[in-house]
């Protein structure tokens, strides 16, 4: 950092010259700063990564960093990948995608709808109504789970998938309302009015401008809520009876088998595959949802 | 599969009913009279979020506080009681687990926050492309699920008796400096040691969310005021406190009231690591345990009425803030 203490160069004309981006002795040690974060945070997931293709014998006797040393590829495999899928994870996967499509896609539509009419429509209660889905924003989800094992109880929902999808589908709700109403209210006024003059009614300007002009919004919400969903451990645990996920099934095998290291840390990369591919493909989208949505509680 | 078949019909009769349904409520707003059609409408279009809202949020929370009143729920000797909060004020345990989320709110959003600040300063600094790289990794652990990390981070600690072979990476190292750990690090609770330890895995999730809020807010700040410091002669580091810091400082706090809100339900990676043994308990997982392994639902009502309680003031700080927003639009 010494190096711009000093006053900065000038040009002939007076002019301050910008220091260079990277000045030399600076950037080496903000450089070597940063390695160090980064492999603090990265060596965690290339350990795991290195394991889960280590068989057993390999994970139970060394270090998965000896694989890097003369000799360490021996025992590679891709056995553990094959042995947990079959043991119970193969089916978790497919249940995982089964709860956070349709937990994803349904609240949507009913959200929107409500977005729209907190932004551009004029209605007694407007701003108490949505202070109340802002206040709903950080309730702990542990206020639901006793009064909806009843009421489904009482109203014959047996169904493990539509439980999930009904309860995942009201815990997203106050933050899809709440990112879309921030995003639709933030679309020119000029837009929305001139709708109305050429005659559009309420429904129309909905389907015909404000969804297609949302899309950026929708995409953010849908991408926070299906990895919400997918990472989700707590509601699966209480309202999952019959099947599991791909959390569930994760903890499971380290509560029963907690020692078997080349299965756990296969089946610890399974569950990571769907949002490290979300993440690697969609990380624009991704960081403005978790951004957006990081007011959940 | 069968239940893949089933997803997809629920895809399709979700949105499809939903789109009926809204279709229905407008078509029937139309058939009224003119000034009833205006009146109705709003009500018609936020209804289906509002009775949402309404039966899995709002009357849920109802019943809790009722329930916390309540003692043998479900059975013949049902009764109102004050005995769970006397409980909940005098359990020992219930104290310990208290403690526990105490070092959780102070030390997780505050240790996320910093090390979000130090990889968003220092990475300003590289060139554009090393600079999307190191945040990428930096941000990456936010996609996995917290059981996920709880693994990654179990298989970091694992542990095996001196003198062995370690394969867990951490008592691998203290071997290596000849000081092997004498006993697991998640099992040590010699001054909280381990619930410092599954702390750390919450600090690893969050950091990179802190960071790209941190990021774009640095990025944000004028760079006049910070050639106005340069040119009056303030130091790098002086820069950063007295005219960066200021100026992010709203952004600062909207990371630790968010990191803090989670951190104050954290459930998942005690649950995962310890089962809350070895005094690392919280009272997410003291619900949990109340609920399921006690069967007390008045007792665990309780708990959640606490947590209700605790998260009050941040539901109106973000009251608040959303109403700061709403008059300066």
């Amino acid at each position: 950092m010494s190096a711009s203490t000093q006053a900065p160069a000038r040009t002939a004309s007076g002019e301050i010259l910008e220091p260079p981006k990277e000045t030399t002795h600076s950037s080496w040690s903000v450089r070597i700063a940063l390695i160090i974060v980064i492999a603090f945070w990265s060596l965690p997931t290339v350990g795991l990564l290195v394991a889960s293709f280590r068989d057993s014998v390999a994970t139970r006797s060394t270090g998965w960093w000896t694989v890097f040393t003369p000799g360490g590829f021996e025992g590679l495999t891709i056995d553990n990948y094959v042995q947990v899928l079959e043991a119970g994870m193969g089916e978790s996967f497919i249940n995982s995608l089964t709860v956070a499509v349709p937990a994803t896609i349904i609240p949507i539509l009913a959200a929107a709808f409500a977005a729209y009419t907190f932004a551009w429509m004029e209605f007694k209660g407007r701003e108490l109504l949505f202070v109340l889905f802002v206040g709903l924003l950080v309730v702990p989800l542990q206020v639901a789970f006793i009064p909806l094992t009843r009421l489904y109880i009482n109203l014959g929902v047996t169904n493990d998938f539509v439980k999930m999808w009904l309860a995942h589908t009201g815990f997203g709700m106050p933050l899809a309302v709440y990112i879309l109403r921030n995003y639709i209210g933030s679309l020119p006024r000029e837009v929305i009015e001139s709708a109305k003059v050429d005659g559009a009614s309420h429904f129309e300007t909905f389907w015909k401008l404000i969804i297609p002009l949302s899309v950026p919004a929708l995409a953010a919400f849908a991408i926070f809520q299906f990895l919400w969903t997918w990472n989700d451990f707590l509601v699966a645990l209480v309202f999952m009876v019959n099947n599991e996920v791909v959390t569930v099934t994760l903890a499971e095998l380290v509560g029963s088998r907690g020692q078997d290291w080349h299965l756990l840390t296969a089946g610890a990369f399974i569950t990571m595959t769907v949002p490290l591919i979300v993440f690697f493909s969609l990380q624009r989208f991704f960081v403005r949802g978790l951004t957006a949505g990081s007011v959940k509680g | 599969m069968g239940n893949a078949v089933t997803g997809l019909v629920a895809v399709l009769l979700g949105v499809g009913g939903a789109v009926a349904l809204f279709w229905i409520l407008n078509f029937a707003a139309e058939r009224m009279p003119k000034q009833w059609e205006e009146r109705f409408k709003p009500y018609a279009f936020i209804g289906p979020a509002l009775f949402v809202v309404g039966i899995f949020l709002l009357y849920p929370s109802i019943i809790t506080v009722v329930d916390s009143f309540r003692t043998s729920i479900g059975t013949a000797d049902e009764a109102w009681t004050l005995a769970n909060y006397n409980w909940l004020f005098t359990d020992p345990a219930l104290r310990d687990a208290l403690i526990n989320n105490f070092l959780w709110i102070l030390f997780v959003p505050a240790g996320a926050v910093s090390i979000g600040l130090l990889v968003a300063v220092l990475a300003d600094r590289l060139s554009p492309t090393w600079e999307k790289v190191s945040k990428s990794l930096i941000f990456m652990p936010m996609a996995i699920s917290f059981v996920g990390a709880s693994t990654i981070w179990l298989f970091i600690y694992a542990w095996r008796p001196p003198g062995t072979d370690q394969i867990g990476l951490i008592s691998a190292i203290f071997q290596g400096l000849g000081s092997p750990l004498a006993t697991p690090i998640v099992q040590n609770g010699t001054l909280r040691l381990n619930t410092f330890a599954l702390m750390i895995v919450m600090v690893w999730l969050q950091a990179g969310f802190a960071m790209v809020l941190l990021s774009a807010a640095i990025k944000n700040v004028p760079e006049d005021t910070i050639e106005a410091a340069r040119i009056d002669g303030a130091t790098e580091i002086q820069i950063f406190w007295k005219v960066t810091i200021p100026q992010i400082a709203s952004t600062i706090v909207v990371v630790t009231t968010t990191i803090l809100i989670l951190v104050l339900k954290i459930f998942d990676i005690p649950r995962v690591m310890t089962s809350g043994n070895f005094n690392t308990d919280v009272i997410a997982n003291v619900y949990f345990d109340q609920l399921f392994t006690a069967r007390n639902q008045g007792r665990a009502s309780v708990v959640v009425v606490a947590l209700i309680v605790l998260t009050l003031p941040f539901m109106y700080i973000n009251i608040k803030r959303f109403r700061a927003q709403e008059a300066a639009r």
